[in-house]
């Protein structure tokens, strides 16, 4: 059963362009996966250090326009005569320096966390995220301001057997984007499973007694906000590839709310927890969409996330994983003994 | 015995202020390697701070701290927790929202071989570290009697097991030298037994320790030595038995008595 369940998921995220005919939802399904990826990355901060960043749409932002400036090619000329002249590189080494960059800007933020924690931090957030917005809109030279970043190109990648391969219809790229996700999901698992991740938990739960056992709290505070960076960069990347127009609208202050809702409502600190809430809060728009007047949509969409947190306030993945140990004990099998040696390294 | 072995941890005109309070005014004392030293004062003598201060929480304003040869000066708490001096708190000893396995894996960190690296590949290395990692848990947590308890969480442990395990916690930070912030603060006396038990089978496994504590007859009983503090100088350091009987100690304990009129 332990073992079947990732399967029947791999096999459901592998057949979805099969039985999903409507190009419309496919594409719906697409976008929501990036958010998926992006409010991933913001679990590994909120979730398992305890830092909430409010700015983290910054990272996805930076992501994109990393992506796309360095597909498109830019001039920029600086004070002094110099200028900087890029060319065109491929859409795929766009994705890379995408990664690189938000990375890096997650190392500065997290070097700066070293100073400030809670509501400091989620402030600094907040301002970064509003600088880099500010940046992508009047520095039209490089960015084209509020004109926006057009016709960036696709993907193309040589896969073996079929060669040279252009991402550009929706099937195509959202087995990409599926597999971003996986391997984004890999990564969490593997770090939040390991003695990095016990080290980011001990920090969110208490400092003083983390760092008296010998850990060392900014290194993996950093850690943990360079790979969420990177990771919204890279989805950042996906984003700005698949809808092929960038404009400085994406750093607004709503797309990080909307992650923060995943996560929260999914459940923060659970490997699922960010998938479960993307599901939810990436479909429903749509489906509500379908028969209530706008003004009506945005109200369903807040009384859903208030239910959520009022009804289960540490998100839905944990309460639905109580219940299942409820249902087991309530059942007497003989397996409720659980040794706790083994079960560190599996869930 | 304790004559002859070297100062492992030596406390040098330590004095601590903060603001226009004086917690600490001139604090000097030195730890032999292998004893048990009992730090003991009325409340807010300043036993709690000279801990921070020792472990690195809390600069002091003057003076300094000498651990084997190394001076803590400008070192975070956790350089000193890896030079193997650690130690545990009073209050909120242990991560809460933890099961008590959870607890001791977290602490043996340190202990840890495995890189980023080997974490994210799943190398070979990663999967041999982590089982030795379990294996480490199990025997810290048979050592102080929490082998029942180990999917428990932690914050549900009665107050006096929430004890065990903070010593169990700093014991996998693998200590030279354990500071015991009031170790069997509300235990009760079968309890603070077996945790006087556990503390003299710390010790002799090669552990020195500084004690802070409350309950007299715990103190008396495990330490070599006692050192006494009141309003952050010490009024008398010795031998257990001559403590008890020395008369500024009872003084700072008791009041002055008669004498005052």
């Amino acid at each position: 059963m332990k073992r079947l369940l990732p399967l029947f998921w791999l096999l459901v995220i592998a057949t979805v362009p099969l039985w999903l005919r409507d190009q419309y939802f496919l594409h719906v399904t697409i976008t929501t996966a990036i958010f998926i990826i992006a409010a991933m990355s913001l679990n590994l901060l909120l979730g398992y250090t305890g830092q909430l960043s409010l700015g983290h749409v910054a990272f996805f932002g930076i992501g994109a326009y990393a992506s796309a400036l360095t597909t498109l090619g830019f001039n920029v000329e600086l004070p002094g005569g110099f200028a900087i002249v890029h060319t065109p590189w491929p859409a795929v080494a766009g994705f890379v320096i995408g990664v690189i960059v938000a990375g890096l800007s997650g190392y500065a933020i997290g070097k700066l966390s070293f100073k400030v924690r809670g509501a400091y931090f989620v402030i600094v957030t907040i301002s970064f995220a509003e600088v880099t917005r500010l940046v992508a809109l009047n520095w039209v030279e490089l960015t084209q301001g509020p004109l926006a970043l057009t016709n960036i190109p696709p993907y193309t990648l040589w896969i073996p057997g079929i060669g040279e391969y252009e991402f550009w219809n929706k099937t195509a790229y959202y087995y990409l984007v599926a597999v971003v996700g996986l391997l984004a999901y890999v990564i969490i698992k593997r770090l939040v499973n390991s003695r990095i991740g016990r080290a980011m938990i001990a920090l969110k739960e208490n400092e003083s007694l983390a760092s008296s056992v010998g850990i060392d709290v900014t290194r993996y505070l950093v850690l943990a906000a360079v790979v969420s960076a990177a990771m919204a960069g890279a989805a950042g990347s996906l984003y700005a590839h698949y809808v092929k127009i960038i404009d400085p609208d994406i750093f607004l202050f709503i797309y990080t709310v909307t992650m923060v809702i995943m996560v929260i409502t999914g459940g923060k600190g659970t490997l699922a927890g960010p998938i479960v809430g993307g599901v939810i809060f990436g479909f429903m728009p749509v489906i509500v969409r379908s028969f209530a007047a706008p003004a009506v949509q945005w109200i369903l969409y807040g009384a859903l996330m208030i239910v959520i947190v009022f009804v289960l306030p540490r998100g839905i993945v944990p309460a639905i994983e109580r219940w299942a140990a409820n249902w087991r004990r309530s059942r007497g099998a003989s397996d409720a003994v659980v040794l706790a040696g083994p079960k560190v390294r599996e869930e | 015995m304790t004559a002859q072995a070297d100062i492992v941890l030596s406390i040098e005109h330590v004095a601590v202020h903060f603001g226009g309070l004086i917690a600490i005014f001139d604090l000097n004392f030195e730890v032999r390697e292998g004893e048990i030293v009992g730090l003991i004062g009325p409340n807010g003598a300043g036993k709690t701070t000279a801990f921070n201060v020792i472990t690195g929480f809390l600069k002091p304003t003057s003076g300094h701290v000498r651990y084997r040869a190394t001076s803590l000066s400008g070192l975070k708490p956790h350089e000193i927790a890896k030079l193997g001096l650690v130690r545990t708190f009073q209050r909120t000893s242990v991560f809460q929202n933890n099961s008590v396995f959870q607890n001791v894996l977290i602490g043996l960190h340190d202990r840890g071989r495995s890189t980023l690296w080997d974490t994210l590949l799943a190398l070979p290395r990663e999967s041999r570290s982590e089982q030795e990692l379990v294996h480490d848990a199990h025997e810290i947590l048979r050592l102080v009697g929490l082998e029942q308890r180990t999917s428990e969480l932690a914050g549900t442990l009665p107050y006096g097991e929430q004890r065990l395990l903070g010593i169990a916690l700093a014991l996998a930070a693998k200590p030279s030298m354990l500071l015991l912030d009031e170790p069997v603060s509300g235990m009760n006396a079968s309890e603070t037994a077996r945790c006087m038990k556990l503390v003299e089978r710390i010790r002799g496994s090669g552990v020195t320790i500084l004690l802070v504590e409350h309950d007299m007859p715990m103190v008396m009983k495990v330490s070599d030595r006692v050192v006494v503090l009141n309003y952050g100088r010490i009024i008398a350091e010795g031998p257990p038995a001559a403590i008890q009987n020395d008369p500024e100690v009872i003084r700072a304990y008791l009041g002055q008595g008669k004498k005052r009129a």
